[in-house]
């Protein structure tokens, strides 16, 4: 880090990342829950060098289980209006039955953060943009409410704000008329720590949900990939999702 | 009085009224309640000037890079200027919008954005 | 035939007209409410939703967009393609093309949902969107129909007129294939991903633009007691039935294309047999009444100019069936993320999506119809677009 750039840095922000790097280091080597390389100050902007991705264990999502999902309406202030069909949903549980077979499996959907996403290339304004370490995000500010990444996005992970809201969260600023969608906590992320879903499912004891940097070979996540056989949803459009299914 | 009268007597008022107020000093003005006197992130005449510049330039850098140092950030603005009553930016005595209203200029920031503080004690 | 080349304005007493743009403003005033309405309350008083988000206002829109670059045919065929007998007409061609446009632009526009936001639209481009493409595409458009119909009046520019016709020609299908691009280039659904749909919308765009053109020639005609040649009616319907012909071929190849790869004989199964209002709509709306039935009407040889009105809003009623079909029916058929897999959740994954239209959703799109009819009919009366004469046709070869 060089000089110019501690400027904005507090002493707050300093303790922080103190802490993550302590908490990185108390933690066994490999199943570091942040990369100590990857902490970052506030002032400093996001690397390219970063792959944020997920792991979801489907074997260890409980069916019928949706904490990933509540704690995530409760950190992103999202709440139900009582109208299903047009309420916002970053992430989902879905139940899948084969048809052959008949074996069922219970996993969470949300944006899956493609390395080409779709809904980037079709953005007139280019709201939808895709962060430099590969989280895809909507600017809001630019965002015009046309509706065609969701038209574009394979996985449903889109969602239009269909009425006013109030009350937001302040770190997840949220208003009728825009297209949003799981931004992977990128505020979270921001100050290093893990998505919402993640730290639930880790809370509810069932770890079917990993998060971290996929480019880097000494993550838990990468070694993971590495290692056990993983899918990711309609790897026929050769999209690259950051998310990546195990047990499917 | 005929209504002749009543009007020209109402323009005469209206004419009059401007002259009347900035001689009394009584130019209607926004009352803007600063709830944490103190020192903001810049002096009072840049603030006025330039916070519209300030907000969209680390807007950008939140939203599109991750840069999240909160000297210039909405969030840090709320967080202060938020009423002690209210514990809002808008309403009638509101910080932003008090003037805003005064001024006629759009407050777009808060139809996405909290304009509460967030409360101490709350999950960060 | 130098005479038939001049123009002149919509005539008839000043109460007439303004009694028609009376009528006009009724649906405009509507639409403008339906706008508002649907602004302030947000997206939620509207039946479309998060799993159909683009409703009956793109149905609308999608129509008359394409139904624009369509209403060129006319002046094409004249100064592209050396048509002498439609020249009287190709102004007119080129005012309903713009009129058209300006009409499906705007209702596209007042259904975003930040439509108070369009100059971001305007300031901020991704160039790897089909959007953001035919921004500059639909902008052009009505550039080069302004330039064309200023070469085609203004005697001192009429040599241009074929060079900027010709322009203006190529222009109006790259549009064309821009818009059937925005559904063409979706790989996330079934129905589109396939890039028949660009040449598909062009030959659509032939047929209800060219429909729509005929349909406004009488009207302007009538109002003022205007006499046609038969023989100019006669070549407009055969135009007419090669385009709707046409049409009906793509639809068979789309369809063909689709049910030939068995990973779309769920998707066509439910278009085709059991989808509801969508298979309704598109054997009854599409194929039948907006296809079979005009063919017949136009290549009937003793077909009265009666008959050729309905066969003309029959094309009209049929595309805007198809439309349906296309932007509504191809996103209530669900998006299949694990195929061989049933798929359950709560966001409605794996079924097919309900869709009901609501009032504010079908009055902002009639209003866009009406905006164009208003601006045909105000430009009609200032302009001297209509030819003076109609009863003779010029060149004799067809």
């Amino acid at each position: 880090m060089s000089a110019g750039s501690n400027e904005g840095l507090s002493r707050r922000g300093f303790l922080a990342i103190s802490a993550a790097t302590l908490g990185g280091v108390m933690l066994a080597p490999g199943i570091r829950l942040i990369e100590i390389a990857a902490a970052r100050a506030p002032d400093q902007p996001a690397s390219g060098k970063v792959r944020w991705g997920l792991l979801i264990d489907t074997n260890k999502c409980e069916p019928g289980c949706d904490d990933c999902v509540t704690a995530c309406a409760t950190e992103n202030g999202i709440k139900s209006t009582g109208h299903p069909r047009t309420d916002s949903q970053w992430i989902r549980k879905v139940e899948l039955k084969d048809m052959r077979s008949g074996r069922t499996h219970s996993l969470p959907v949300m944006c899956q953060h493609c390395a080409e996403p779709p809904c980037v290339d079709v953005c007139p304004t280019g709201a939808s943009f895709k962060r430099a370490d590969g989280i895809v995000l909507v600017d809001r500010h630019i965002c015009i409410g046309c509706r065609y990444c969701i038209m574009a996005c394979p996985y449903k992970a889109r969602s239009f704000v269909h009425q006013e809201i109030s009350d937001q969260n302040p770190d997840v600023p949220r208003g009728k008329g825009c297209v949003e969608g799981c931004t992977l906590c990128v505020h979270r992320v921001d100050r290093n720590q893990q998505p919402a879903c993640v730290e639930a499912c880790t809370k509810a004891g069932h770890n079917a949900m990993i998060f971290g940097d996929l480019n880097d070979p000494h993550s838990e996540i990468a070694q993971r990939v590495a290692k056990y056989a993983s899918t990711q949803i309609r790897a026929d459009l050769r999209l690259d999702p950051g998310v990546h299914y195990q047990g499917l | 009085m005929s209504l002749r009268g009543l009007l020209r007597f109402a323009a005469c008022l209206a004419l009059a009224l401007p002259a009347l107020a900035f001689a009394s000093g009584r130019t209607p003005k926004p009352e803007i309640i600063i709830a944490n006197p103190g020192h903001c992130v810049e002096p009072t005449e840049i603030m006025r000037r330039n916070h519209p510049q300030m907000l969209l330039h680390q807007r950008d850098l939140t939203v599109h890079e991750g840069i999240r140092t909160s000297k210039y950030s909405l969030k840090g603005c709320v967080q202060c200027h938020a009423s002690k009553t209210t514990g809002s930016v808008l309403g009638e005595k509101g910080f932003c919008q008090s003037c805003h209203a005064y001024a006629g200029v759009t407050l777009d920031c808060f139809e996405c954005h909290a304009s509460k503080a967030k409360l101490a004690g709350a999950t960060p | 035939m130098a005479e038939s080349l001049a123009y002149r304005q919509l005539s008839g007493p000043p109460a007439r007209f303004w009694a028609l743009l009376a009528a006009l403003a009724v649906p405009l005033a509507l639409g403008a409410a339906a706008y508002f309405y649907m602004e302030h309350n947000g997206h939620i008083v509207t039946g479309m939703d998060n799993q159909i988000v683009w409703g009956m206002p793109h149905v609308f829109a999608v129509f008359m967009i394409v139904a624009a670059s369509g209403a060129l045919n006319v002046a094409s065929t004249a100064s592209v393609f050396g048509k002498t007998a439609y020249k009287p007409i190709a102004p007119l061609s080129a005012l309903l093309a713009v009129s058209l446009l300006v009409g499906g632009l705007t209702v596209l526009v007042l259904d975003l949902g930040r439509s108070d936001r369009l100059i971001v639209a305007m300031t901020h481009y991704n160039f790897k969107s089909i959007f953001t493409l035919n921004v500059f595409l639909y902008n052009g458009f009505i550039i080069f129909c302004a330039a064309y119909l200023w070469t085609m009046l203004e005697r001192r520019m009429n040599r241009y007129a074929k060079a900027v016709g010709m322009g203006a020609f190529i222009w109006r299908l790259m549009l064309t294939t821009g818009t059937g691009s925005i559904f063409g280039f979706l790989v996330a659904r079934q129905a589109y991903d396939t890039a028949i749909l660009a040449p598909m919308f062009v030959v659509y765009s032939f047929a209800y633009g060219t429909a729509i053109f005929i349909l406004l020639l009488l009207a302007a005609c009538r109002w003022d007691g205007q006499p046609i040649a038969d023989a100019l009616l006669a070549r407009l319907k055969n135009l007419l039935g090669v385009f709707v012909a046409a049409s009906l071929y793509f639809v068979t190849v789309y369809h063909l294309t689709k049910l030939y790869m068995t990973r779309y004989d769920d998707l066509e199964r439910f278009i085709l047999v059991d989808g509801g209002v969508y298979t309704l709509l598109f054997w009854v709306g599409q194929v039948l009444l907006g296809g079979i039935l005009p063919l017949i009407l136009l290549f009937h040889p003793r077909t009265p100019r009666r008959g050729i009105v309905a066969a003309c809003a029959l094309v009209v009623l049929g595309g805007l069936a198809q439309m349906y079909v296309t932007i509504i029916g191809g996103q209530a058929y669900p998006q299949i993320l694990f195929p061989g897999m049933i798929e359950s959740s709560s966001f409605f994954d794996g079924v097919i999506h309900p869709y009901t239209p609501s009032l504010p959703e079908v009055l902002l799109g009639l209003g866009g119809m009406a905006l164009a009819a208003s601006i045909v009919a105000v430009a009609l009366r200032a302009l001297a677009l209509l030819p003076a004469r109609l009863d003779q046709v010029a060149g004799s070869q067809a």
